[in-house]
């Protein structure tokens, strides 16, 4: 006979993982975000980012953009899950790398640099929109917007240049051209 | 323009619009003018449990029964509290339940206030929507979005916190109709397809060896639902299989039916589940006490699985044709198209299957649910089948706690109507039944309601046979007593080396001394000689009973499905047992 004889199964094989952007618009109401992250802390889902805002001031709906993680079968029930919860008007699932998709993360970055550092900073962030936003003889803050691993990739070079605080909002998304996702 | 009331008579309108003719609740500070404003609306009647967890269950029963929404009024704090356990089981099992719960004056939220919680953060994940009303104005609203959520799409708990001041504040009542349907689950109003039926109908005409997997969808669908699942099925001659939600849908003595499949279910059930080319799933969700270990779940059959929740289908187990619909409406139309195409399809594929049949009395000759029975000590499921020998001539309803008994109960237990069978399946909620028992007793006044129960379970909501004293509500508390919490000492004998930790109950109650503490009856059967003539007395008193079936403390809940094993692995007896690993043991 079997050896196990638990009353739960055991585990079954996990599949790949995929990385996917869920952006989903909300009634804009009292608890609607932690509706929405209990959901994937209660059934072990992975929230990596979430960046929430109003979109729609007039009819109170927020969109919010989450990237996760996990098997086909786990993206598709975290879309069939988001759907079936009542402030959900709708849910967009692109995976990461599909083609007519943009994504951008905007991140701040302050560090301890004297003007010479400054500009070599300057130099690195170039291909990234860098906009300086605060300066001191001291000091440095700049913002960058780019994609989530190339401001992984940047904060990582920039510790080298005495990068003292790190703030990202996470990513968010949008449909190239004229389409919008209904 | 309406005229002003107050929060709490907004409250009994929609209640009243909503038709609701019960509540189970429990009264407190936070609730109070709730319950002041009762007295005035005399068509709703108010049952008052001893605990908020009995009224929530209580609550549960009804709607079971009735396919009704049970509705629950609880004060704040411990109140709300208390009825998580209820809540959850609600959600777990898809039972339509609306709770309004008191809460303190919104001015005193946040600031830790006497009986105050957070309820709707405590209830969010254990509730298909939940709302905290801070406007007056609202109220009508959301009461009525409430009663929307919780009965459409698949059934489940809301739950509405109304502060106190909200239900002293004069608003504005309007009966609003909420449409929601579409958003409330997806797809649920999606039409169905001729293509849809079609690729459905070409798969059952290629089956050689099908089988009918159906749950507790087919119940909450609606008794037309159970009809047509009868007609489809005697349709194609095909077998059907049950879950422990879905029993009734189908005649259990029907031939065709092959009893309940599942981790206790029977040999036949699960070697044809195995087995089979086509797995037509209607209503049931893939549980894990369906499917046991996943990669090896009827790994040679086609699957069709119709749900009403599209999060349901592919969640578990891969599917080749979903179909997000209804139940009654998908095998209203579905047998329709069958019969337009298929004139005496039963005849004319009766030789296609012959050899699934076959195979399928084969299994059946193993008679898994046998059990040796004694004439000098009552076996617990010799004790179920007669209790249904002697109440199967009229319509009796059946609950349940959980555990050894609730199995027993599905495997002995033939029920031939939907809503008869009330158990917490899902959640697995001891002290489930007796509750229930009530709730079910005040929808169906004047039928006999049976709660086969263990005496471990019994005890976590014994305090609500004074309810049932109370409202005079003859229920049955059937108590299958072995002393032990009888699942956990069947696991310890199979995987603890026998080391039964906690499980035996010293120092029970006298039950029969207790029934006539509470003012109902107590009747005691020790022997099997006397075993069906206390029965009947049972069932002849116009009172609630508590009835001491002193059982064989050690008998074990068989045929199982060990698990981690496929379903053509079943345990059929105790002779089977085995050395079991340490990676066994951390599994359960």
């Amino acid at each position: 006979m079997p050896k196990s004889k638990s009353a739960y199964s055991v585990p079954g094989k996990i599949g790949k993982t995929e990385r996917h952007i869920i952006v989903v618009w909300v009634d804009n109401e009292a608890g609607v975000l932690a509706r929405i992250a209990g959901l994937f802390s209660g059934r072990g889902y992975n929230i990596e980012s979430l960046a929430v805002a109003e979109v729609d001031k007039k009819k109170h709906i927020s969109r919010i953009t989450i990237v996760t993680e996990g098997t086909p079968q786990v993206i598709e029930q975290i879309n069939l899950q988001l759907k079936k919860l009542v402030p959900v008007h709708k849910v967009a699932d692109f995976k990461r790398g599909e083609k007519d998709i943009l994504f951008r993360e905007l991140a701040l970055f302050k560090m301890l640099a004297n003007s010479k550092k400054q500009e070599k900073i300057k130099k690195l962030c170039k291909k990234f929109n860098p906009v300086v936003l605060d300066k001191t003889k001291k000091s440095f803050v700049i913002q960058v917007t780019a994609l989530r691993a190339e401001i992984d990739k940047l904060a990582l070079d920039l510790k080298r240049f005495g990068l003292i605080s790190t703030s990202r909002t996470g990513s968010v998304a949008m449909t190239k051209g004229a389409k919008i996702f209904n | 323009m309406s005229k002003l009331i107050s929060g709490a008579e907004i409250v009994f309108k929609a209640l009243e619009d909503q038709k609701v003719e019960y509540i189970f609740g429990y009264p407190g500070g936070a609730v109070l003018p709730i319950y002041d404003e009762l007295k005035n609306h005399k068509s709703i009647k108010h049952i008052l449990a001893r605990h908020e967890q009995g009224a929530g269950h209580a609550a549960e029963g009804y709607a079971r029964s009735s396919g009704k929404p049970g509705v629950l009024l609880v004060t704040s704090g411990p109140g709300a509290t208390n009825a998580v356990t209820a809540l959850t089981d609600a959600y777990m099992d898809s039972v339509p339940l609306v709770c309004i719960s008191g809460q303190v004056p919104t001015h005193l939220i946040g600031t830790d206030a006497f009986q105050e919680c957070d309820t709707t953060g405590i209830t969010r994940p254990c509730t298909k929507h939940n709302w905290l009303v801070k406007d007056v104005n609202d109220l009508s609203r959301v009461l009525h979005l409430a009663f929307e959520v919780a009965t459409t799409g698949r059934p489940g708990p809301v739950l509405v916190d109304i502060p106190k001041d909200i239900q002293f504040k004069k608003g504005k009542y309007k009966f609003i109709k909420n449409s929601l349907k579409k958003k409330i689950n997806g797809k649920a109003t999606h039409k169905l397809s001729n293509i849809e039926l079609d690729k459905f109908i070409e798969l059952i005409k290629k089956s050689t060896k099908p089988i009918f997997y159906t749950g507790g969808g087919v119940i909450n669908s609606g008794p037309d639902a159970s009809k047509y699942l009868r007609e489809l099925v005697s349709l194609t001659g095909f077998p059907i299989t049950s879950t422990l939600q879905g029993l009734g849908a189908y005649p259990g003595d029907d031939p065709q039916f092959l009893g309940m499949l599942g981790m206790h279910g029977t040999f036949e059930a699960n070697n044809a589940m195995h087995d089979c080319d086509l797995m037509i799933n209607i209503g049931a969700r893939f549980d894990d006490r369906i499917t046991g270990k996943v990669d090896e779940f009827s790994p040679k059959s086609k699957k069709i699985h119709v749900d009403i929740d599209p999060s349901s289908i592919g969640k578990n187990i891969k599917v080749d044709l979903a179909v997000v619909s209804d139940v009654s409406e998908l095998l209203k139309s579905l047998i329709k198209r069958f019969k337009e195409k298929n004139k005496n399809f039963l005849n004319s594929n009766k030789q296609k299957t012959s050899k699934w049949w076959e195979q399928i009395d084969k299994w059946r000759e193993k008679k898994s649910l046998n059990f040796i029975n004694s004439n000098k000590i009552i076996k617990p499921q010799h004790a179920v089948q007669r209790l249904y020998e002697l109440t199967k001539d009229q319509d009796t309803f059946i609950t349940t706690e959980v555990g050894q008994h609730q199995m027993w109960a599905a495997q002995h237990y033939k029920f031939n109507k939907p809503n008869r069978w009330m158990t917490s399946g899902g959640l697995g909620t001891m002290g489930y039944g007796l509750p229930a028992a009530i709730g079910v007793q005040i929808a169906n006044p004047g039928k006999l309601v049976v709660d086969i129960a263990g005496e471990a379970s019994v005890l976590m909501t014994m305090q609500e046979m004074s309810t049932a004293v109370q409202y005079r509500l003859p229920i049955k508390i059937f108590i299958l007593n072995n002393e032990y919490m009888g699942m956990v000492r069947q696991w310890q004998e199979l995987l603890h080396e026998k080391n039964y930790s906690e499980s035996y109950t010293a120092a029970l109650p006298d039950f029969v001394k207790l029934a006539e503490s509470y003012g109902c009856v107590g009747i005691r059967a020790k022997t099997p000689d006397e075993l069906d003539e206390k029965i009947k007395e049972m069932i002849d008193v116009q009172k609630p009973v508590i009835f001491d079936c002193v059982v064989d403390k050690s008998e074990n809940c068989f045929p199982m499905i060990p698990s981690g094993k496929p379903h053509n692995q079943m345990l059929l007896g105790p002779e089977e047992d085995e050395e079991i690993s340490d990676e066994g043991k951390i599994l359960v």
